[in-house]
């Protein structure tokens, strides 16, 4: 089974505890409706489905309105058992902002709630009704290369549905939402099944076809089960061993599935679905980062397996925006920097005047989508927010939690795909002015006013359980060292080049002081991130020769704890001042600033903007970063070759 | 597997499906003894069994087992 949808793997995992945090709910601060809608935010299986959804039946049985939650009462009519979907219905549209009560008759009386006025179903006045019917409950006759009697089956099935949907408008009025019919996977030719009339597959094919036509007519919703059932595969989606043991429609797998999709509907109808794409730049709509690799060096190009993954990214979003979805962009870079693909790279099918709001700053990415939401005078919870990097969307997740965050996976080649599994942009009308909402919005790519810092970023890097490596430069690291010497642009202060013998070199010389940085964090290894080299130019100083750093660390005050490293190792050499410069490049406008934020004394400025800067280092205490320090291989600088 | 095995992922399993987390798996555990047992909360039981081990029961298997014990057994017939 493909776990993209039978685990819902848009969603983050489920916590350990889920169970214990269910049942610690009930005491919690916030209200139930809000308490119990976190807990639904995981990708969670069945039973974890129908512990939240009994919370909810018992949190509204005990009068709690599960307020701000939008109330929804569905009705669901099947010739199957749906016993096993109901709490999970409920639990699953907590997600989607509903408190959903699910009226439930007795198994296999759909036509008698249907017609009867004072049935259970018609009763109950529901908000709508949802007709869960497999094939199983159609009237169709087979009859094999016979068109008229075909024909008359087709008619007889859409008859009976027809009769239903009457009596529930003229009984209660419910919205009615039809599922299509996902054929089984038994053919009894083989591929002359779909042609020839009569057959099962053919008669299907006609009634989910004219259901389609019907359903858009009549105002009403149709539910594309068939759909659903071939994108999942039919053979994994039937399961005749289920029906047998207790007329189980579908696969118990696949009911999170099932329900996220019946309340994706539902939010649809209450006017939920999403309208805004907020794009990530760097590894989400080109491999690789601008600032650091350029026009040039970005993989974008078609014929390029990993050019192509983007590709599909930016044509997902180009149609989603033709189809009245509006596109903004929140990147960290310089503004210029991020623009540059949009105007100059030939294989950017996004340009700028597709993308309604650009941020690109170096701010927090929560602080930026709630500039753009307030620019575009939507609610946060319009926002859909995409991007490559696991530490930015548990950011967003965190301070924004009304903004939807898809876990991608490792491999881009899946990002468009697993963008649209999950389903955001839900819709159950569409008109000629959805069409044009996307350019209401005048796409001139404007910016967002800056705005005030979001609270609550410190807190959510200390969560991060990060773990800073020092170590000195040695053979194991060397070619890494020398490739980030080399492509480093943004975040480098002298932007100095080092061919691997020159690194080897300032390795083994005693009087040099090197450092090379890792850092980890709870959702895996960076890899090294910084590179720092320190020359004696004067009795007790040290001169940096070399300071660089990766854009995707920015953030989390990486840089002070590299000066604390380097304080420390000063200190032990007796080096009692530190000299820094400035060198201006058309890359690195980044760090113009860099030493005056770490405490350096501004010396002088030349110029061609080149500045120099000094540090004393008995007096300097950079603020800790919220991280473990690990310091390995050492030795004074002064004694002996580090090896 | 054997019984030292089974018995504690069972327990998860049960865990797993029923709210009431002072269910003690043992051999003669059934149906009756827990509140909520009912026959669709044994299909969500024994569906949960069959991912948890691993195992896929028949129809007729499922017809013959009275009691946690015959599950333990039938798991381990199968593991």
């Amino acid at each position: 089974m493909n776990p993209l949808y039978a685990e819902l793997q848009w969603l983050p995992r489920p916590p350990a505890d889920f169970a214990g945090r269910l049942k610690a709910s009930g005491s919690a601060a916030v209200p139930a409706g809000d308490a119990l809608r976190q807990l639904s935010h995981f990708g969670l299986d069945l039973n974890q489905l129908t512990k939240l959804g009994k919370a909810v039946a018992r949190t509204r049985a005990a009068g709690d309105t599960l307020a701000p939650l939008t109330p929804f009462r569905l009705a669901i009519l099947s010739n199957a058992t749906i016993d096993l979907i109901v709490p999970a219905l409920a639990a699953t549209a907590l997600r989607h902002g509903i408190a959903l009560e699910v009226i439930q008759p007795s198994y296999d009386q759909v036509p008698q709630e249907a017609l009867t006025p004072d049935s259970k179903v018609n009763a109950a006045k529901p908000d709508a009704v949802l007709f869960a019917l497999d094939y199983r409950a159609l009237p169709l006759k087979l009859s094999v290369g016979d068109s008229d009697a075909a024909m008359a089956a087709l008619h007889g099935a859409l008859g009976y549905l027809k009769m239903l949907r009457d009596g529930i408008k003229a009984n209660c009025n419910a919205v009615c939402i039809f599922q299509s019919f996902a054929a089984p996977p038994e053919p009894l030719f083989g591929s002359l099944d779909c042609a020839l009339p009569g057959t099962l597959r053919f008669l299907l094919n006609e009634v989910n076809r004219e259901l389609a036509t019907m359903t858009r007519a009549w105002g009403d919703v149709l539910f594309d089960v068939a759909s659903l059932a071939e994108t999942v595969g039919l053979a994994d989606w039937h399961s005749p061993q289920l029906w047998n043991l207790g007329k189980f429609a579908f696969s118990d797998e696949l009911i999170p599935l099932y329900c996220d999709h019946i309340a994706r509907i539902l939010a649809a109808l209450r006017g939920k679905s999403r309208k805004v794409l907020v794009l990530d730049l760097d590894n989400t709509l080109w491999g690789g980062v601008i600032g650091d690799d350029g026009l040039e060096g970005i993989a974008l190009s078609q014929g390029d397996a990993r050019g192509e993954a983007y590709l599909a990214v930016q044509r997902m979003a180009l149609d989603l925006r033709n189809r009245g979805i509006v596109l903004a962009v929140a990147s960290k870079n310089n503004d210029n920097v991020a623009r540059e693909p949009f105007l100059k790279h030939p294989e950017m099918l996004l340009k700028l005047e597709h993308i309604a709001v650009f941020q690109a700053n170096w701010d927090d990415k929560a602080t930026n989508l709630r500039a753009i939401a307030e620019e575009l005078s939507l609610g946060i919870d319009s926002l859909v927010f995409l991007d490559d990097n696991p530490v930015e969307r548990g950011l967003v997740r965190k301070l924004l939690p009304e903004v939807a965050v898809p876990e991608l996976p490792e491999d881009a080649a899946c990002y468009a795909r697993t963008l649209s599994a999950a389903g955001y942009f839900e819709a159950v009308t569409f008109a000629e002015e959805d069409l044009k909402r996307a350019g209401f919005y005048q796409d001139n790519a404007r910016r967002a006013g800056l705005q005030k810092q979001m609270g609550g970023v410190d807190a959510y890097l200390e969560s991060l359980d990060m773990t800073i490596t020092f170590q000195p430069f040695d053979a194991t690291g060397r070619a890494r060292i020398t490739q980030l010497i080399n492509k480093s642009n943004q975040y480098n202060l002298t932007t100095r080049r080092y061919t691997e013998p020159e690194v080897a070199e300032a390795e083994k010389a005693p009087e040099v002081f090197t450092l090379q940085v890792r850092l980890a964090d709870m959702f895996g290894d960076n890899g090294m991130i910084s590179v720092v080299i320190c020359r004696p130019s004067a009795e007790s100083v040290w001169e940096i020769d070399t300071w660089l750093m990766s854009c995707r660390v920015l953030g989390r005050r990486v840089e002070q704890m590299v000066l604390r490293q380097i304080l420390e190792r000063a200190r032990s050499a007796g080096i009692r001042k530190l000299a820094g410069v400035y060198k201006p490049t058309p890359r690195n406008q980044l760090v113009v600033d860099h030493y005056a934020k770490l405490g350096f004394s501004k010396i002088s400025e030349e110029a061609s903007g080149i500045t120099h800067w000094e540090l004393l280092v008995e007096s300097a205490d950079p603020e800790r970063a919220p991280m473990k320090v690990i310091s390995q291989g050492f030795e004074s600088v002064r004694e002996g070759s580090l090896t | 597997m054997d019984e030292s095995q089974i018995y504690p992922r069972l327990q998860e399993v049960f865990e797993s499906v029923f709210d009431d987390d002072s269910i003690q798996v043992n051999p003669a555990l059934s149906a009756s003894d827990v509140d909520g047992w009912d026959s669709l909360t044994h299909i969500r039981l024994l569906l949960t069994v069959e991912k948890a081990f691993h195992v896929k029961f028949s129809t007729s298997e499922i017809g013959k087992l009275q009691n946690v014990g015959d599950l333990v057994g039938l798991i381990k017939a199968k593991t």
